[in-house]
């Protein structure tokens, strides 16, 4: 499939965004965040903005951007819609939230179910993100059930990271909070592991569907290869732009290393840097972890695109999908 | 909407194409753009038409496949476009209901009024059926022909779809999966009509008929081992020639 970069953009950036937004609604709730405006501010503040940036991006890879308001009425039955319908509705207690930290300075009552509610949300945001991917047959590597924890545990990875930077760059001696540290060394860790797993699974698929069962030849006994004669094109045309994007085996294995190393492995180390160092080593591991995760995940997102292989590219030559 | 309809469609319009007598020639290709621009999907936009990069939607496409046996090679062309599945993947995904399967005959259809140009339906179709209008900024598909096939500006023999019209070799047929008696359905008993991509579950509604098994044509025995004339006029031909 074609990497389309304003899909990217959407995933990662409301994925890091409503990480975040789910876990300030958890963590205020459990009431072990601190309670000044100008960290409220800061942090909501920027998972708003990321989520906000995301869905404004979906937006624009549309052909009829202006007709988008029309997505939030097949909630029945599309993912894509279910996703729309919920993320709007995410700013309801998100305001609410916002409204009890920022202007009030009230937790307590019934004002944490506001938070909780709005991590709900987020989660279920993200979850229909992913379900757009994994409902997908025709994209057999998409139509994966782990597609959707990926997806999950990597919102919540870089939502606690971008969280951990803010709270190491306001809180005492830049070592931040030993819990959202704690979280961000189990969801890169759990993510790590997924991700290896979904790989092998992914390489050590055999598809079930050959250039004989496409074109109605499957029943016929003795039949060697299929092979295309005549293209039905001398150009590409949509369906090759659009499914028939292909990576060379190299350069994929050479993006996965720098998944492995950006997204995975150097914020882990950085987060344990930061937690045994203190001032200003502190903070700039702790920033600098947050910003290796997102390009890491970014290009996680493009092989994620990159590697997934379309049936209809088995009319075009691919002999097995 | 674009959940499916709960019940089974009253009629299953669909086409049957025989991959026996498909000679290749594009012509219900050429037929289906040329009616499509003009019809309900108007226009089928080209992009640089005659420059070096040619672009356009087509709603129909003819692939040539080769293939070998222990009977022989063959050369099989294959015609591709909509399969109005009876599981249409590509009507669930859509976030608008602008793609929609009709309960009265099972056409799956676009609304362009009220597509987005998302493209995800386009995704879900493992059989590469819809294409992207870029101009338009919407999806266009088959829509079998629903300005001919009830069309009653056309005589009658006219109301089917324009790629059935144009197939001089009679290789596409149209008609009702539910009517038993049916052209579609009796060629389909009749050949062993086949799905597409059967293991996905779509239940596509169109069938396509395999090629027959052919005539082998020996091994070539007799035309290496022709007996030589042993005598008169040949024969002397066959030992001048054996010299």
């Amino acid at each position: 499939m074609q990497p389309a970069y304003s899909v990217i953009f959407l995933t990662t950036a409301t994925g890091a965004g409503y990480g975040l937004l789910a876990l300030l609604g958890v963590l205020r709730a459990m009431d072990s965040l601190p309670d000044e405006r100008a960290f409220g501010l800061l942090a909501l503040g920027l998972a708003m903005a990321l989520i906000s940036a995301g869905l404004l991006a979906s937006a624009a890879h549309l052909g009829r951007p202006e007709r988008a308001w029309r997505a939030f009425s097949q909630w029945r039955s599309s993912w894509l819609s279910r996703e729309g319908v919920l993320a709007v509705a995410g700013y309801g207690p998100a305001a609410l939230f916002a409204f009890a930290w920022l202007i009030l300075q009230r937790n307590d009552g019934l004002w944490p179910l506001a938070g909780l509610a709005a991590a709900v949300l987020s989660v279920a945001t993200v979850y229909s993100t992913a379900m757009i991917y994994r409902s997908l047959a025709a994209i057999p590597r998409w139509h994966h059930p782990l597609v959707p924890w990926v997806y999950l545990i990597l919102a919540l990875a870089t939502g606690a990271l971008w969280l951990n930077a803010v709270l190491a760059s306001l809180v005492g001696d830049h070592g931040g909070h030993a819990l959202v540290r704690a979280i961000c060394f189990a969801a890169l860790a759990a993510a790590w592991l997924l991700k290896i797993a979904y790989w092998r699974a992914i390489d050590g698929a055999t598809g079930e569907s050959s250039t004989a069962t496409a074109i109605g030849l499957g029943g016929l006994d003795g039949l060697g290869p299929v092979r295309p004669l005549d293209p039905p094109h001398v150009q590409d045309n949509y369906l090759l732009k659009e499914m028939g994007f292909a990576i060379a085996r190299k350069h994929a294995a050479k993006l996965r290393r720098l998944t492995h190393l950006m997204a995975f492995l150097v914020p882990l180390v950085l987060v344990v840097v930061q937690s045994v160092a203190s001032g200003p080593v502190s903070l700039l591991a702790a920033a600098l972890a947050a910003v290796t995760v997102s390009f890491g995940v970014v290009v996680e997102r493009w092989l994620f695109f990159a590697e997934a292989q379309h049936k209809v590219m088995l009319y075009y030559g691919t002999e097995r999908i | 909407m674009t959940s499916l309809p709960r019940e089974a469609p009253a009629k299953r319009l669909g086409l049957v194409i025989d991959l026996d007598t498909c000679v290749g020639c594009h012509a219900c290709a050429v037929s289906c753009k040329e009616w499509n621009t003009t019809g309900y999907h108007a226009p089928l936009p080209d992009s640089d038409p005659y420059g070096k990069d040619v672009d356009g939607v087509w709603l129909n496409r003819v692939h040539g496949y080769e293939t070998s046996s222990a009977a022989g090679a063959r050369t099989v062309y294959f015609p591709r476009s909509c399969l109005h599945c009876e599981e249409a993947p590509c009507v669930t995904v859509c976030p608008t209901g602008a793609s929609y399967k009709r309960t009265e005959d099972g056409i799956v259809l676009v609304d362009e009024d009220i597509c987005i140009g998302c493209k995800l339906c386009s995704w879900a179709c493992p059989y590469g059926a819809r294409e992207f209008d870029r101009d338009g900024g919407v999806m266009k598909k088959c829509t079998l022909c629903i300005d001919r096939i009830y069309n009653e500006n056309l005589e009658e023999i006219d109301r089917q779809p324009a790629c059935v019209n144009a197939c001089p070799a009679k290789a596409r047929h149209f008609g009702d999966f539910n009517d038993p008696d049916s052209i579609v359905s009796e060629l389909t008993a009749a050949r062993g009509g086949v799905e597409l991509l059967p293991e996905m579950g779509l239940k596509p509604t169109n069938r396509y008929l395999p090629p027959r098994p052919r005539a082998t044509m020996g091994d070539g025995a007799s035309l290496k081992d022709a007996p030589a004339a042993d005598g008169g006029f040949l024969g002397w031909i066959d030992r001048a020639l054996s010299r």
